[in-house]
Parts: C-alpha cells; sequence; structure tokens
C-alpha cells in the first residue's frame, strides 16, 4: 500500500460531497457526471445551460488549481487508440444503459440509499475489478 | 444565479477529484488492483463523499425545493433492472480498461492529452449510439430513457 494518500483522498471525496450537496441543495440537481454530459448531447434536452455551466467548471479546475501553483499531472494512458477508444466506447454507452456512473450511483446514489444505485455500484466495480486482475495479471504482457 | 451555481459546484467537483488523485487513471487501477500494490485511496475518496452527502442530502430533501429553483430532480426509479445490470458491467469493463469514469475524464480534458480527448470523443460517441438506439426500440423504451437519464 506504498501510494496510499488517506489524507488527501479524504479531502478531495470531501469536496466532491459537498458539491453533489451544494448542487442539490441550490439547483435541485443530482451531481451525475454521465447524466450531465449525456444531456448536453442529447437533442431532447432543454435545459443544456446549468449542465454546460457545472461541466465547465469541471474542466475549468485543474487550470485555476494551476494558477496557484498546484501541479496537475498528466495522465497516464494506454499506449494502443484501440483499447482507449472502446473503452470510450463502453463507458459511454453503459452509462447511459446503467443510468448512472460512480458520480450518479456511487455517490449521490448511495447517499440516498437507493438500492438500484447500490447495485449499480457494486457490479461496475466488480467488472472493472476483473478486467484489472485479468489485464494485469493473467494476460499481462 | 443557478448557473453560477453550477459552475462553481462543477469547479468543486474538479478540485475534489484532482486534490484525491482521481484524476489520474494510474491512482484508480491501483485501486482496482486487488491482487496487485493495492491503493486504497479511492474507497477513502467515496467513504468521505458520502460522509457529506448522506447529511446533506437528507437535509435537501427535508428541505424540499432548491434555493434557486422551484423543484428537485430526485431519482424516483427503485428497480433493479436487466438494463441497469448489463450497463453497468458495460461500463466497468470500460473503466478497468483505462481507468476513466466520465468525471475525471471530461476534467482531464484540460491536460490536452490526445488520448483523453480521443477517449471523450469515444464515450460521446457511445452515449449518442445509446439514446439513437433507445430511439428505434419499441415505445417502452422511451420512458425508460426518461426515468434512466434521472439516475445521475
Amino acid at each position: 500500500m506504498a501510494n496510499f494518500t488517506p489524507i488527501s483522498a479524504a479531502i478531495g471525496g470531501g469536496l466532491i460531497g459537498l458539491s453533489a450537496v451544494l448542487l442539490m441543495l441550490l439547483t435541485g440537481r443530482i451531481a451525475g457526471i454521465s447524466g450531465i454530459f449525456g444531456g448536453c448531447l442529447s437533442f431532447g434536452t432543454t435545459d443544456k445551460a446549468w449542465r454546460v455551466a457545472f461541466l465547465a467548471g469541471l474542466i475549468l479546475a485543474p487550470l485555476t488549481a494551476g494558477a496557484i501553483g498546484y501541479a496537475v499531472p498528466s495522465p497516464q494512458m494506454p499506449s494502443s487508440w484501440i483499447v482507449v477508444i472502446a473503452a470510450g466506447l463502453l463507458v459511454g454507452f453503459g452509462t447511459r444503459l446503467g443510468g448512472g456512473c460512480t458520480s450518479g450511483h456511487g455517490i449521490c446514489g448511495i447517499a440516498r440509499l437507493s438500492a438500484r444505485s447500490i447495485t449499480a455500484t457494486v457490479i461496475f466495480m466488480v467488472a472493472a475489478i476483473v478486467v484489472v486482475a485479468l489485464t494485469h495479471h493473467v494476460f499481462a504482457g | 444565479m443557478p448557473i453560477i451555481a453550477a459552475l462553481l459546484c462543477g469547479l468543486i467537483f474538479g478540485w475534489g477529484l484532482l486534490i484525491s488523485g482521481m484524476m489520474q487513471p494510474a491512482k484508480v487501477l491501483g485501486f482496482l488492483d486487488i491482487f496487485g500494490a493495492w491503493d486504497p485511496s479511492l474507497a477513502v475518496v467515496m467513504t468521505a463523499a458520502l460522509a457529506v452527502s448522506v447529511p446533506g442530502f437528507a437535509l435537501a430533501k427535508r428541505r424540499g425545493r432548491p434555493i434557486l429553483g422551484t423543484q428537485s430532480a430526485w431519482p424516483t426509479r427503485t428497480d433493479i433492472d436487466q438494463p441497469l445490470v448489463i450497463g453497468s458491467v458495460l461500463f466497468g469493463v470500460g473503466w478497468g480498461l483505462v481507468g476513466l469514469c466520465p468525471g475525471p475524464a471530461l476534467e482531464n480534458l484540460a491536460t490536452l492529452s490526445p488520448r483523453v480527448i480521443g477517449f471523450v470523443a469515444a464515450m460521446a460517441a457511445g452515449m449518442v449510439l445509446h439514446d439513437a438506439w433507445q430511439k428505434r426500440s419499441p415505445p417502452i423504451r422511451d420512458e425508460r430513457t426518461l426515468a434512466a437519464a434521472a439516475d445521475g
């Protein structure tokens, strides 16, 4: 557990929870990123302004952090473009079909004590753990 | 006002992901790799988030209508159906392949990494593909699309 960073994880997690609570208290919306982003892409959605504003804040966050001297690490991505594209398609299609992702089901849904969201969270966690076990250990090149 | 509130909430959410290290796919994969050098940080992130959101949501629910709006969009569905299960499996597989879920993927656009841009484009395509596929399916699906979108 050499990489375990409990203090920064707790502070960051608290901020994520605070964001979800503030969004609900102020605007009455669920801070589910796949739902917010999916709504931006859908022609039928009439309430795009708050969605775009939330996502703009999300993307601006690392830039503001950079301005106060907080280093933003460049993400380590798989070298294979096929893996990158396939994973993106699966995440996009899967979160829409399942009605949420790590934020919508994992944080907002569990906070509402929704059995539906708890089920979804357990399923996507187990699926991801199995994939990492297979790619990092069983078929590790 | 609600637009400014949403922007501020997005900023706070982004700072949370950044500070917790969850913007980094490697850190997320470290949590998912329970048979390797396991890094429990993501579990702490979720626990801390829930420690704030459980009482916060209870307060919001008791309050009723939002401060800057007329109606709260609380998800209404409670059923555990096939799309929920299959969708969550597909999402989990994609998440495990790269270590990016939608929040960190979008936030990482700020780094201008070509592979992140490719991932987000594919994610958007997956969402549009799903919505198009739902539209072609029987009418019952339409109701499902609306309700499913309400989960988050």
